[in-house]
């Protein structure tokens, strides 16, 4: 069975080139590439009456939409290139879902687009990269 | 026409409807005088009491507590049970993580939770204990914890019997357990008569305790701030629940959801706030923590300071608990139904939590905070928010302008809460559709300057009588479906003990 690499991926230039330089890792490696995108979620936020009653609907088309719009094309192209690729959107806190899906898959590395955000609030709340580079339990590669 | 046109029409139109009166202390009184008379008959018909000694005993009283007292002994004090198993549940240690993103625990009960903590936990503990005594507290104290058995048969049945569309919404509550839990015992006729009861109770609910008593205090402790009868909002309530429509509108009506999503969030940190800050006086009176229990339990069992004695204090406590927690009511089962799960036994035994949060927590603060700072006595003559008001005045001087934010926030937060729960109501008695909606909501918006304009008297007996009916049809329905809820919970902890619902973490 083929090495696995974890590619995570957002749709963005930064999480583009960061897909072109993991596609030519795995494809040199002959790792299969698995493309995670998270959808940032906490179940202790607070919800208005209106949102509880519409959460599946809201859930189901978050998740068609973030499939289709952002994973799907990715995935396409790259297999059209040959290349072996799976892909999963799932909810939580982004870098800790990052870090689960990478145990539970026994995955080689991680790969992850360098934040842009260089502010106060990156500063003060983190972002995901440094916060994968303290949790991960694999080795994390940050392309900038 | 878009909603927030439409709104802006309505504020216009009601504007120019309170125009001829010339005195503006003259919009107040008139809508008083004109709704005063209808909201006393009502009140005097749902309120039929017989006396009992010097006290008069509401019927609708013995009704939640018989209630209360049956499920709490039928389910084996369950309430005592699973608060283990309810914490459990809440940290999300039975949650499958491919579920994330799905209503938690947690949010169900949080947002049901602010549905509920609202100007009952601040103003009506404050009437409670200026009739019943400091004695209303322990009956208070004691209808909480029974009412966590009625709350956690609601919430059971509201998840058990929701309906979920083909679109994923789901819609829950005593119409749909009311009318498909009975349908499946062969008296579909009873389950849909008594759901179709609840729901125009629960209409009438939303107007008055879910909004008039809610925009009547939060003007109260406005103008008690703002300078008192000096004070330049002293006699237009119209004004103030012209403002408070317009706030209210924006959100239901013109669909403005940041600002309910910002209420919603705010609200967790005024209960925590309103908390420390009743933790913060009853330290500064350290020394009298003692007399103030002694106070509670001699008040409890001798009815001194009570108007009417023992039964007076009992009565003060629990239509006050009840009129709080609306356990028994099954309004706070709408909420709860929205979860995600497979077991609906979870979530009733998550929504005993939320008596004991508002109830014997927030409920029994607010009366500690009266009953210590001495407040029966130098404040004699005053209720409502008002009492509590002086109550904080007493500690910081500057502790009831604190007051009056959270009293707004809370005030807000419901007042949406049970917009919502009316919404239901109306929708499943007249159907889904944008118009329907629109009349409901416009009706309601009127409720809201109604509310602020007249006197907590006859406002809050309307509040307590529409509350007390919805709680005729829902315990009705309690009763018979109760031992569904039995097969539920216990086929779920059996589970739990074997080991068939493992946890996840």
């Amino acid at each position: 069975m083929s090495d696995i690499y974890i590619l995570a991926y957002d749709g963005s230039p930064a999480a583009r080139r960061t897909a072109e330089f993991a596609a030519g890792r795995a494809k040199l490696a002959q790792a299969q590439l698995h493309i995670v995108h998270v959808l940032e979620w906490s179940p202790y936020s607070f919800l208005t009456q209106e949102e509880l009653a519409e959460r599946h609907q809201r859930r189901t088309q978050e998740l068609e939409r973030a499939t289709q719009s952002i994973l799907e094309p990715l995935v396409s192209e790259l297999t059209a290139a040959g290349q072996t690729v799976t892909s999963e959107v799932r909810y939580g806190n982004v870098a800790k879902t990052i870090n689960e899906i990478a145990t539970e898959k026994a995955a080689k590395v991680i790969y992850v687009a360098k934040s842009n955000e260089t502010g106060l609030a990156s500063r003060l709340l983190g972002n995901v990269p440094s916060a994968l580079i303290q949790i991960a339990a694999v080795p994390v590669v940050v392309v900038p | 026409m878009s909603y927030l046109n439409l709104f802006k029409l309505f504020a216009l139109v009601l504007a120019l409807m309170l125009m001829p009166f010339t005195a503006q202390a003259s919009i107040d009184e008139a809508i008083n005088n004109a709704v005063a008379p209808v909201a006393n008959a009502v009140s005097s018909v749902i309120f039929f009491s017989v006396p009992v000694g010097e006290a008069q005993l509401p019927l609708i009283v013995l009704w939640l507590i018989i209630a209360a007292t049956v499920f709490t002994l039928y389910f084996g004090f369950i309430q005592f049970r699973v608060v283990g198993q309810a914490i459990r549940l809440i940290r999300g240690v039975y949650d499958d993580p491919k579920h994330a993103g799905e209503v938690s625990h947690f949010q169900a009960l949080a947002t049901a939770v602010s549905g509920t903590v609202g100007l009952g936990n601040i103003a009506g503990v404050a009437v409670a204990v200026a009739i019943g005594g400091p004695g209303a507290t322990f009956w208070m104290i004691l209808a909480g914890l029974l009412g966590m058995a009625s709350k956690f048969t609601e919430c059971t049945l509201g998840v058990k019997y929701r309906n979920e569309y083909p679109d994923g919404s789901v819609s829950g509550g005593p119409m749909y357990y009311l009318s498909k839990g009975l349908a499946l015992q062969n008296k579909a006729a009873l389950g849909k008569f008594l759901a179709v009861f609840f729901a125009i109770a629960c209409i009438f609910g939303s107007f008055g305790g879910g909004n008039m008593f809610q925009a009547n205090q939060a003007f109260q402790q406005v103008v008690i701030v703002t300078g008192g009868a000096s004070s330049f909002m002293a006699d237009k309530g119209w004004l103030f629940g012209l403002i408070l429509a317009v706030l209210t509108g924006a959100v239901i009506v013109g669909g403005i959801k940041s600002i309910a999503r910002v209420t919603e969030k705010l609200v967790p940190f005024m209960a925590i706030w309103y908390l420390v800050a009743c933790l913060i006086i009853i330290l500064m009176n350290f020394d009298k923590i003692g007399w103030a229990f002694s106070q509670i339990f001699e008040g409890a069992f001798t009815g001194a300071g009570a108007t009417g004695g023992v039964i007076g204090a009992l009565i003060q406590g629990f239509k006050r608990a009840a009129f709080s927690n609306e356990a028994g009511v099954g309004s706070a089962s709408i909420a709860h139904s929205a979860v995600r799960t497979t077991e609906p036994a979870t979530e009733g035994i998550v929504s005993t939590l939320e008596p004991f949060i508002d109830t014997v927590v927030i409920c029994t603060m607010t009366a500690l905070v009266i009953v210590i700072t001495g407040s029966l006595t130098s404040g004699a003559g005053l209720t409502g928010v008002e009492l509590t008001s002086h109550a904080f005045g007493s500690a910081f001087s500057w502790f009831p302008y604190l007051l009056s934010v959270a009293v707004l926030l809370f005030a807000f937060s419901t007042m949406i809460s049970w917009s919502y729960y009316g919404l239901k109501a109306w929708t499943y008695l007249v159907g889904e559709g944008k118009t329907q909606e629109l009349i409901f909501k416009f009706v309601f918006l009127v409720f809201i300057v109604i509310g602020s304009s007249m006197s907590l008297g006859p406002v809050i007996d309307f509040s307590d009588a529409m509350i007390f009916a919805m709680s005729i049809a829902n315990i009705i329905g309690l009763y018979m479906l109760m031992p569904v809820v039995k097969r539920e919970v216990n086929q779920y902890l059996a589970k739990i003990k074997s080991g068939e619902i493992k946890r996840v973490r």
